[in-house]
């Protein structure tokens, strides 16, 4: 046993001497979260949009004045008067406008008539989430205009009334999860993935198995060791990516308790998996290799980014299996919807199980020889 | 083992012979189709310093792994402190000490806290770890570095460090691989001068690799020449030296070139041959030195000729090396450029 506890001081020890190692492990999540949910949370402004006006008649008018409403208020877009409905194609096409209103000639009078008036949306739909955002603000637009000027006092139309059960969620407290699970995973790829080759490479290993410590103290020293540094990574950004989000609910006890169970079980789970992957590596550009393609593999899977009911079932399979889906499952339960323990335990169970799993598995496979 | 020149073990001073600590019994390390070591023979005594000598590849770090558990042995038998290194893995552990080739103290801890890390691995107790880590620091001289990180030290104290290391738990026998490579002729003399004040005050038995013939002369009780995975000579440095015909190597350089001065050299008693060098050097193989040049000395004298320069030779572990081997060590490691000329003894 004080084999076991000498390989994690010597882990630990390191690992807090390694500043560069902490920082990098650490900022890097925080940054990914700054810049992503930025990237990806904000409402879409500032866009030009061209009128080509072939009616001049007072519903022209009137909706131009909406659009007038619209720069000015929640700034969607802003419109500029365009003489051509051939120029202002050729403009979406070039980029140099996003979108063009065409208001075709007899619009106001086909208005008055009730003859089926018809405005033209150019939009460019290479870039749907532009052209999704401009094509409901204008629907929104024809919606309010189509209403009628006195509304009937008993309503005669199917309405939906939404209850949302949780506060707003912005896309940098949706991100949060994903950001805390990545951090642990950040931390076993560098100290139990690529930390661990190199010190074999280096003869360190060596070093160890020329004492006389047993295969299991040796290999759930260097796990445990992992483990540590991952909770110490997880917790770290979940307090920060907390602040910087938002979400001051961490700081409630029993919150803070899940949390803490759930980044422990999760490092266990994240660390028993990198330890079968390299258990038989020696190379040390395998690890390195491996860290983009295997980010790719468990991040996505997981629905971190993405609701996996939109995957394939193939994709979906292998969230099953992953354990980033199981962490980020549970950090959402407890930071976005305070699910309490019903909620995260079967993604406890699964972290915990799938922990001591790998490792059992790793631990015949792990040479006492070199 | 095709040469054995002194292949008995050194006694005590009472003339009884040591116990062996280390038996090594027609071991064989194979890879696949490759066969790294071939049944090798040797036994080391208490308290001895038993060098393996040989160019890199030849074996030496195999069969080192071999004895310190590091790796399997395909065949054979190695016992070493009384246990089969195949079936007592951990007693033969808890009774070495191992400094391998690479320097593998951690740069971020300090002296201490690596000596720390290694007594706790090593399982010393708690009571005794204090004591024995401040006796490691006294035998290496790093007392005073103690609580320095490893990365300040210079390449020969991180060298000692890991001596101090492998010592920590006060092991009876202590495997070195190769542990002056990489430092500087200043501390390398150093750590020679280390390992014999530990031999001589721990009573340890030592078995150290190396490719440097002077480092195996001058420290090892006896060495082992190793060449493609076999023994190829074995016995005391004085020993394989006097293997070797042609005990010492005169050169002459005469003042003036004269053609009967290969002649009149290969009269003189005790030489064997005489190769002439061109402009009046002569290399002269010799079974007596000292009587060789006292007669050429004579020679140029009694002809009232002038010699430019006079040197002895003796005969090195360099020359028994290519005696049993056919070629240089250097020749392992570097492409020869040039032919070298013929050198003693050598064999055809």
């Amino acid at each position: 046993m004080n084999r076991m506890f000498a390989i994690i001081e010597r882990e630990m020890r390191k690992f807090f001497r390694s500043p560069t190692l902490m920082i990098m492990s650490l900022m890097m999540p925080i940054l990914q979260l700054i810049i992503i949910g930025n990237a990806f949370g904000g409402k879409i402004v500032g866009t030009h949009v061209a009128v080509v006006d072939y009616d001049h008649g007072p519903q022209a008018v009137k909706l131009r004045e909406a659009f007038d409403a619209v720069a000015a208020n929640i700034k969607t877009f802003s419109t500029i008067e365009y003489q051509s409905e051939v120029q202002a194609r050729e403009d979406v096409r070039t980029g140099k406008i996003d979108a063009a209103i065409i208001i075709p000639a007899q619009y106001s009078r086909r208005v008055y008539a009730e003859d089926a008036p018809k405005l033209g949306f150019v939009v460019d739909n290479s870039d749907l989430f532009t052209s999704a955002t401009l094509e409901g603000e204008l629907q929104s637009l024809v919606d309010a205009m189509n209403a009628p000027q006195v509304q009937d006092r008993l309503a005669k139309t199917i309405a939906l009334e939404v209850v949302e059960l949780y506060p707003y969620v912005n896309y940098l407290k949706y991100l949060l999860p994903m950001t805390v699970a990545l951090a642990m995973y950040i931390s076993v790829m560098i100290g139990g993935g690529m930390l661990y080759i190199d010190d074999k490479a280096r003869g360190v290993h060596e070093g160890y198995l020329v004492t006389p410590i047993t295969k299991v103290e040796l290999v759930f020293g260097l796990n445990i060791a992992g483990a540590i540094k991952a909770t110490l990574s997880g917790i770290s950004i979940g307090v920060i990516g907390s602040l910087i989000a938002g979400l001051g609910i961490i700081f409630h006890p029993m919150i803070m308790l899940q949390m803490l169970c759930l980044i422990i079980a999760g490092s266990i789970a994240f660390n028993g998996m990198m330890f079968l992957l390299m258990v038989r590596v020696d190379d040390p550009l395998v690890p390195r290799a491996m860290f983009g393609i295997l980010n790719v593999l468990l991040l996505y899977p997981s629905g971190a980014m993405y609701p996996t009911a939109s995957f394939p079932k193939w994709m979906q399979a292998l969230g099953v299996v992953d354990p980033f889906t199981y962490v980020i499952h549970g950090f959402k339960e407890v930071l976005l919807k305070d699910g309490g323990w019903v909620a995260i335990g079967h993604d406890l169970l699964f972290l915990v199980v799938f922990g001591i799993g790998t490792l059992l598995i790793a631990t015949p496979l792990f040479k006492r020889t070199l | 083992m095709s040469a054995t020149p002194g292949n008995h073990l050194p006694a005590k001073d009472d003339g009884a012979p040591r116990p062996i600590a280390i038996a090594v019994e027609h071991i064989w390390k194979r890879y696949g189709d490759f066969e790294a070591v071939k049944d090798v023979n040797f036994s080391v005594s208490e308290g001895e310093i038993f060098g393996l000598l040989g160019p890199n590849g030849a074996g030496k770090s195999t069969l080192i792994r071999m004895m310190t558990t590091l790796i399997p042995v395909t065949a054979g038998k190695a016992i070493v402190a009384g246990h089969d290194v195949s079936k007592d893995p951990d007693d033969v552990r808890r009774a070495i000490g191992v400094i391998p080739q690479a320097m593998t103290s951690d740069l971020d801890l300090t002296v201490y806290e690596n000596l720390s890390i290694y007594a706790k691995l090593y399982g010393v107790p708690h009571g005794v770890r204090e004591k024995s880590i401040a006796e490691v620091l006294e035998a290496v001289d790093l007392t005073k570095w103690r609580d320095a990180q490893t990365k300040t030290l210079s390449g020969g104290m991180r060298r000692r460090l890991e001596i101090a290391r492998g010592l920590v738990h006060n092991p009876r026998i202590f495997f070195l691989d190769e542990p002056t490579t990489g430092l500087d002729p200043v501390s390398r003399i150093a750590v020679w001068e280390m390992l014999n004040k530990l031999k001589a005050t721990r009573n340890l038995t030592m078995l150290i690799t190396t490719h440097y013939m002077d480092e195996a002369d001058k420290l090892c009780d006896r060495i082992a020449i190793v060449d493609h995975g076999t023994l190829v000579a074995m016995g005391t440095p004085v020993e394989l030296k006097n293997s070797v015909a042609g005990a010492n190597v005169v050169e002459v350089h005469f003042d003036r070139e004269d053609e009967e001065w290969k002649g009149r050299l290969e009269k003189m008693e005790g030489v064997s041959s005489v190769q002439p060098e061109g402009s009046g050097f002569y290399r002269v193989i010799t079974k007596s030195g000292s009587k060789t040049t006292m007669q050429i000395v004579e020679l140029a004298s009694s002809l009232g000729e002038t010699l430019t320069s006079l040197s002895v030779q003796n005969t090195t572990l360099d020359d028994v090396f290519i005696h049993y081997t056919g070629r240089q060590l250097r020749d392992e490691q570097v492409k020869a450029v040039f032919s070298m000329p013929p050198r003693p003894g050598m064999q055809p």
